[in-house]
């Protein structure tokens, strides 16, 4: 267990038992939950918490804010939906996809981290701010290419089709291509956690928290701060591309909401933050409380808004299309009384 | 034992290129300026798209400045800057819309008193909120560049939607008031009323604050801040107090951009301060974080570069303000004109 985990333990009991409350209800998420839309909230959440677990590389190991993250997921899922059009449908086209997706994420945030990473690690959100905005008006304008603000429609292998069926049912849940589809996004969104965990708990990442306490004494004790910053943007980039993938896997369609939307930055910063930055254990907690709050909250917020239906400005203060407002607040909030997220509160309580 | 080598100072200029380099930046917007005249086939739309893009620069510079000075003063960088650019142009807009009879009017007199009252509301407007940013978003994470950056963009956030709650999610349509519509003839070339009057309204904001940072006193204790802020302190003044004054002007500047920028699309929607920030951002860069000079020649260098790009090939617009923003940091790391701290 300690060597799967790569000797980083959650170190606290609740927080043990909430992560496996958590993992065993993806595991068993088409057996516990049959339904539609529980099954998706659970392979969003996968995707998810593999996404911002590569973002808090940057961000809670490194220190390097980056603006560009969903411009890498958008990679990874653009690579996959073209390699799928223009190759058939076909495992060779998603692997060749999500290969070359991830390459050219790792290319790309490789150039953007070398000429700004050198200078200040300021620039560097300001720069990806930048190039990410003016990659999602080009996909948008390409529509040759991209499909467009439309985006692209494609077709994965028969085998993680619906209609593709390889039994009858197992405890009342029809074994068909779906549940393939949703176990290889389970399984290859554990994996790639893992390997984010291993990472960060190897030398390289501690040579990373080192330059984000101190990068002037990491410089000075020898550690080459911009290489090892620059390294760290290219994994985070790859590891979200993949992430990306198999969210075009999981949906079979992309499109610049989807995969580019600046919405989805902000959904990692705040599942990052609230989480808990700097613990890969945050990503999971974060990414699982925000999907759901996400898929099941709002429509809470509109029984509020119709409460308080005929009263000045309130109603439109409450109302589910002002999600984001209070999304705000509330990631204001925890910047500042709770900068350790829920992971951090829950191991300093023991 | 040798003699010591006989000592001969050598007394020889400095070469031509040495000389130079302070001044190529300045010298990069004639040589931006001639580039597009070679390249644009037909001499009038040249000219017509060099005022643009000079009106535009001089708008992008005004919403920019701000950020640049309070970075360079306080190490503090503001995300949240393009709020105030939506905020203004939301409360300049609603004051136009509101005079809409003074600004239909076609007098000139009547048009330009509009515009002021228009102006001056959504400067105060930004001015106060730029103060209660301060206070309650900025304050306090003072030093920690990462919670900066995360706390100024959750502020963005909450503006953005909060016009949305106040203004409704429709973008706004405004007509220009009646004597800035249409466009002068010179030279064959038809140049827009409104961008002449936004290059001198940019020009003349810029030697204000030119003038300001160079023969005030407050002047003097901004750019000394900006070198060592320790020392200033030291000396006895309150750098604190100087730095929430610089924010408000530099939100309000934010703001007049904001109108100015607004009226010159026509349209305004929650998210413009988000678009502009992302010029404004190039722009602060590439002109060295902190430098109002810097600020100025990059603002009109992707004023220019957008305008001639749209023109000659549309979709390579935003990506030419990219390659500029690499070239000139391949050419000097730190932006055009770094700021030296004496640290």
């Amino acid at each position: 267990m300690k060597a799967v985990l790569s000797g980083d333990m959650p170190r606290s009991v609740p927080l043990t038992l909430i992560l496996g409350v958590i993992l065993v209800c993806l595991a068993l998420a088409p057996f516990l939950f049959p339904g539609v839309r529980t099954v998706d909230t659970a392979a969003r959440i996968c995707i998810f918490v593999v996404l911002v677990a590569s973002y808090d590389l940057l961000l809670g190991y490194g220190g390097i804010v980056s603006f560009a993250h969903t411009m890498f997921f958008g990679i990874g899922a653009y690579g996959v939906a073209l390699a799928s059009t223009h190759m058939g449908r076909g495992f060779d086209a998603l692997l060749v996809g999500s290969v070359a997706g991830a390459g050219v994420a790792a290319a790309l945030a490789l150039v953007i981290g070398l000429f700004s990473l050198r200078v200040r690690a300021i620039f560097f959100a300001m720069i990806t701010l930048a190039v990410a905005s003016a990659v999602a008006v080009l996909v948008s304008q390409l529509s040759g290419l991209t499909g467009g603000e439309d985006g692209l429609t494609f077709q994965t292998p028969r085998a993680l089709g619906p209609a593709f069926k390889f039994g009858d049912e197992l405890f009342g849940v029809k074994l068909n291509g779906k549940l393939l589809a949703y176990y290889l996004i389970f399984l290859g969104s554990l994996i790639l956690f893992l390997l984010m965990l291993r990472v960060v708990n190897s030398p390289f990442g501690r040579v990373l928290q080192a330059i984000r306490e101190n990068d002037f004494r990491a410089e000075a004790i020898g550690y080459r701060v911009v290489h090892y910053r620059v390294a760290a943007t290219c994994l985070s980039a790859a590891v979200a591309a993949l992430a990306g993938s198999l969210y075009a896997i999981w949906l079979r369609y992309v499109g610049p909401d989807t995969a580019l939307s600046m919405e989805i930055m902000i959904d990692i910063l705040l599942m990052v933050v609230i989480g808990g930055m700097g613990t890969m254990y945050g990503a999971v907690i974060g990414a699982t409380l925000l999907v759901i709050a996400q898929n099941y909250l709002q429509n809470l917020m509109g029984v509020a808004s119709g409460v308080v239906d005929g009263l000045p400005v309130l109603p439109e203060l409450l109302s589910a299309d002002r999600w984001l407002l209070w999304l705000g607040v509330l990631f204001i909030l925890s910047v500042y009384f709770f900068p350790t997220g829920v992971v951090g509160r829950l191991r300093a309580r023991k | 034992m040798s003699v010591a080598p006989e000592h001969a100072p050598k007394m020889a200029q400095a070469s031509f290129a040495h000389r130079l380099g302070p001044w190529m930046p300045v010298l990069l917007i004639p040589v931006l300026i001639v580039l597009g005249f070679l390249a644009i086939p037909s001499s009038t739309s040249w000219l017509t798209l060099t005022v643009s893009g000079l009106a535009m620069g001089m708008m992008i510079f005004i919403m920019a400045s701000g950020l640049t000075l309070v970075f360079g003063l306080m190490d503090v960088i503001n995300f949240g800057h393009g709020a105030f650019v939506s905020v203004g142009a939301f409360v300049g807009v609603s004051v136009l819309l509101v005079l809409g009879q003074m600004t239909s009017a076609p007098s000139l007199a009547l048009n330009l008193a509009a515009l002021m009252v228009a102006v001056f509301g959504a400067m105060a407007a930004t001015g106060l909120m730029g103060w209660a940013f301060e206070k309650v978003i900025v304050e306090p994470v003072y030093g920690h560049h990462l919670k900066q950056i995360l706390v100024t963009m959750g502020g963005l956030i909450v503006v953005e939607q909060l016009i949305i709650v106040l203004w409704g999610p429709e973008e706004i349509y405004i007509a220009r008031p009646e004597a800035l519509k249409g466009a002068v003839t010179f030279a064959g070339a038809a140049l827009e009323k409104y961008r002449l009057v936004a290059v001198a309204i940019g020009l003349v904001v810029f030697l204000a604050m030119r003038w300001v940072l160079r023969r005030t006193k407050i002047g003097l204790i901004v750019r000394a801040g900006v070198e060592n802020g320790e020392m200033v302190q030291a000396l006895g003044y309150r750098l604190r107090l100087v730095f929430v004054g610089v924010f408000i002007a530099g939100s309000a500047l934010a703001g007049l951009g904001g109108v100015m920028w607004g009226l010159y699309q026509e349209v305004i929607t929650a998210h413009m301060g988000n678009q502009a920030m992302i010029l404004i951002f190039i722009v602060v860069i590439i002109g060295g974080l902190g430098s109002v000079e810097g600020c100025f020649i990059g603002a009109l260098l992707v004023g220019l570069m957008q305008n001639y790009v749209a023109f000659l090939e549309p979709k390579v617009a935003l990506i030419s303000n990219i390659g500029l923003m690499v070239a000139i940091l391949m050419w000097r790391p730190m932006g055009m004109i770094p700021v030296v701290k004496a640290k």
